[in-house]
C-alpha cells in the first residue's frame, strides 16, 4: 500500500484537475464561450469555503475576523452573482420558435427549478 | 443535524465531508459538460449550482467550525449584493459584471492568504516543524486548517503566499477591466510609455523578492501587506494600459489566474474542493483564453504587454490615403429599398450594436424583412462586441432564433451569394486589410468577408476608427454606402421606412 503525503496527493488531484479542465472545455463551441465565462467564474467562487473554514475557527482576533467576513461575503458574492448571471445568459437561447419542438423537454426543467 | 450523537459524529466525520465533495466535483463536471451546448447549457449551469451548495454544505459541517453569527453576516452581505447586481445588470453589460465577479473572488483569496499568514506566518521557513503537521490528531484540524500548531511545511507558505500575489493581481485587474468596460475609467490605453513593461517588471520582481523572503521566514505582518500592495499596483499597472477591445481576453486571462490562486488556497488549506474546483477554472480559462486571443490574431504576451504598438497609426495612415474621398453616404429610406428588394440578407452585428441596446431594433427589421420574404441570417464573428459570445446572448434577449446566427466559418461562404449585407456598429472584424494587407497591424486576423457580397450597408456613428485605430478599407468600396448614426435609431428608420413601403 502507498501512503504517499499530503502534498503529493494534492499535486495529484492538482494535475489531474487540471487535464479534466482542459478536456471538458476543448468542446465547447464559440456561441457559448460567454456564458461558459461566466459559468467557470462562479465556480471558482469555491473560494468562499477557505473564507468559511478559516473563520469557523476558534482563536481569531478581530482584523483576522473582519477580513474573512469580507472574504466570505466576496466568495458568495462571487459564487451567486456567478450562477445568477450565467443562467440569466443562457435562459435567453431558449428561443421562442424552438420551444414548440421542446415542450416535453422544458417540462421537467419547469418542475425542477 | 441529527441529536443522536452517533449520527452527528458521522455526518461530521472527515470521511462524510470528503464524499460530499467528491459529489460535488462531479457535480461541477459535469455541469461544465452541459454548458458545451445550446440545449444543455441551462441544466448544466444548475447542476454546477447544486454541486457549489452541496460543498458549501459539507464546509459548514466541519467539525471546527464556530462563529455561526459572522458567517452568517458574511452571507447576508455578500446575499444581499450578489442577488441584486445579477438580476438587475443590463445583457449589454454583462462583460463588465463578469469581471466585478472574478474580481471579488480574487479578493476574497488575497483576503483568506492574508488571514492565513496571520496565525500562521510566525512559523514560515521553519523546517524542523514539517514533521509536526504529518502527526495523528497534531496539526490538520478536519479537512480545514492548522492555526494552533508549532509550524507548517514550507510549501503551504509557498502556495499561500502565491494565492496572495495571483489573488490580489486579480482583484484590481479585474477591477480596473471593469471600470474600462463601464466606462469610469477610459478606454483607451493608460501607460508609463516605453518604460511600461519596466515598471511591470519591477513589480512583479519586487512582488516576488516579498513571497521568497516570507516564505523564508520573514515574519513581518507589514511585509506581508507591503507585497499585496505591490501585487495590487501589479494588477493595475498589466490592466490600465491595455486598451478596450483587448478587455475580454484580459477578463478571461484574470477568471483563469483566479482559479489558480483557489486552488493554491486549496492545496494550503489541505481542501480537495478548493482544489479541483479552482484546477479546473484555472486550466478551462486558460483554454479559454488562447481561443479568444487566436480568434483576434493577438498573442497572449502581446496583450499583456500592453497596447498596439505604433505601427497602427502608420498602416491606418497609408490606408487612408489610398481610398480617400470616395466614401458613399446613405439615407435610411435608400437603405430600406435597397433590404426591401433583396433576396437574401446578413446582418453583421458588432460592439456599435450592443453600446446602442440596438437589438430589440435589428429583431424588428428582421422581422418586417422577412414579412416581405426576405431570407435574413447573422453572421456573428466569434469576437464581436466585448466577449466571445457577446452578440449571441444579445440576439438572443431580442428572441432572435439560435439557427439564425451563423459562425464565421459558416457565414464566409454565404456572402458571394448575399445581395445586401448589412453591419451594425461591427468594425475591424469586417476590415479586408487582414486579407489584403500584409502591413497592417491586423493582418491575418479572421475576418467576416462583407465584401464579396453584392452590396454593404454599414451604420456607424462616424467615420472614426474602431479599436485597433485602423481605417477600414470596406468603407471605401464601391459597393459599399455608410449610413451615419447611432445603431438603434438608425435600424428604426429603416424598419419605419420599409413599413411605410
Amino acid at each position: 500500500m502507498i501512503l504517499a503525503s499530503t502534498l503529493t496527493t494534492n499535486l495529484g488531484i492538482l494535475v489531474l484537475a487540471g487535464f479534466i479542465g482542459f478536456v471538458v472545455i476543448s468542446k465547447v463551441p464559440n456561441t457559448l464561450h460567454t456564458p461558459l465565462m461566466s459559468g467557470t467564474n462562479a465556480i471558482h467562487g469555491i473560494v468562499l469555503l477557505g473564507g468559511l473554514l478559516l473563520l469557523g475557527l476558534a482563536g481569531l482576533d478581530g482584523l483576522s475576523k473582519a477580513l474573512l467576513v469580507i472574504a466570505v461575503a466576496f466568495g458568495t458574492i462571487n459564487v451567486i452573482g456567478g450562477f445568477l448571471v450565467t443562467d440569466r445568459m443562457l435562459e435567453m437561447f431558449k428561443s421562442k420558435p424552438k420551444a414548440k419542438d421542446e415542450e416535453k423537454d422544458n417540462a421537467p426543467k419547469g418542475a425542477g427549478s | 443535524m441529527s441529536s443522536l450523537p452517533l449520527a452527528s459524529t458521522f455526518l461530521q466525520s472527515d470521511d462524510f465531508i470528503y464524499v460530499l465533495y467528491i459529489i460535488a466535483f462531479a457535480l461541477f463536471i459535469q455541469g461544465l459538460r452541459g454548458l458545451a451546448g445550446p440545449t444543455t447549457a441551462v441544466r448544466g449551469n444548475r447542476i454546477a449550482g447544486v454541486g457549489m451548495a452541496i460543498a458549501v454544505v459539507a464546509t459548514l459541517l466541519n467539525k471546527g467550525e464556530g462563529n455561526w453569527g459572522l458567517i452568517a453576516l458574511g452571507v447576508a452581505l455578500g446575499t444581499a449584493v450578489g442577488i441584486p447586481a445579477a438580476r438587475q445588470v443590463k445583457m449589454t453589460a454583462m462583460p463588465q459584471m463578469v469581471a466585478l465577479f472574478n474580481g471579488v473572488g480574487g479578493g476574497a483569496v488575497a483576503l483568506i492568504s492574508w488571514v492565513e499568514f496571520r496565525h500562521q506566518g510566525s512559523t514560515y521557513g521553519s523546517r524542523t516543524l514539517e514533521v509536526a503537521h504529518e502527526l495523528p490528531g497534531g496539526a490538520v484540524v478536519g479537512s480545514g486548517v492548522a492555526v494552533h500548531v508549532g509550524g507548517v511545511p514550507t510549501y503551504v507558505a509557498i502556495f499561500s503566499v502565491f494565492a496572495a500575489i495571483v489573488g490580489s493581481v486579480s482583484f484590481w485587474g479585474s477591477n480596473i477591466a471593469f471600470g474600462k468596460l463601464q466606462e469610469i475609467i477610459p478606454g483607451r490605453p493608460i501607460s508609463f510609455g516605453s518604460a511600461q513593461q519596466i515598471v511591470n517588471l519591477v513589480l512583479l520582481v519586487l512582488a516576488l523578492a516579498a513571497g521568497v523572503d516570507l516564505v523564508a521566514g520573514a515574519h513581518s505582518e507589514l511585509l506581508f501587506i507591503g507585497m499585496l500592495v505591490i501585487a495590487a499596483l501589479l494588477g493595475n499597472a498589466v490592466v490600465l494600459p491595455i486598451g478596450g477591445a483587448d478587455m475580454p481576453v484580459v477578463i478571461s486571462l484574470l477568471n483563469a489566474f483566479t482559479g489558480l490562486s483557489a486552488a493554491a488556497t486549496g492545496v494550503a488549506l489541505n481542501n480537495p474542493a478548493l482544489i479541483v474546483a479552482g484546477m479546473i477554472v484555472g486550466a478551462s480559462g486558460t483554454i479559454l483564453t488562447n481561443l479568444m486571443a487566436v480568434a483576434m490574431n493577438r498573442s497572449i504576451p502581446a496583450i499583456v504587454a500592453g497596447g498596439f504598438g505604433g505601427g497602427g497609426a502608420v498602416a491606418g495612415a497609408e490606408g487612408a490615403g489610398e481610398h480617400a474621398g470616395t466614401v458613399k453616404s446613405t439615407s435610411a429610406s435608400d437603405a430600406a429599398i435597397q433590404l426591401a428588394y433583396a433576396s437574401r440578407v446578413v446582418i453583421v452585428p458588432g460592439y456599435g450594436m450592443a453600446v446602442a441596446q440596438a437589438q430589440h431594433a435589428v429583431r424588428e427589421l428582421t422581422k418586417e424583412l422577412e414579412k416581405r420574404g426576405v431570407e435574413v441570417s447573422y453572421a456573428i464573428h466569434p469576437v464581436a462586441g466585448r466577449m466571445p459570445g457577446h452578440m449571441n446572448v444579445l440576439l438572443a434577449e431580442a428572441d432572435v432564433p439560435y439557427d439564425q446566427l451563423k459562425e464565421m466559418e459558416d457565414a464566409n461562404p454565404e456572402f458571394q451569394r448575399t445581395d445586401v449585407s448589412l453591419v451594425i456598429g461591427a468594425n475591424d472584424v469586417t476590415n479586408p486589410a487582414a486579407k489584403n494587407t500584409p502591413s497592417s497591424p491586423i493582418y491575418g486576423m479572421p475576418i467576416l468577408e462583407v465584401n464579396e457580397s453584392r452590396s454593404v450597408i454599414v451604420i456607424k456613428r462616424s467615420m472614426n476608427p474602431g479599436f485597433a485605430g485602423i481605417e477600414n478599407e470596406l468603407y471605401y468600396e464601391p459597393e459599399t454606402s455608410m449610413l451615419f448614426g447611432d445603431a438603434k435609431s438608425a435600424v428604426s428608420e429603416i424598419t419605419s421606412e420599409l413599413e411605410q413601403l
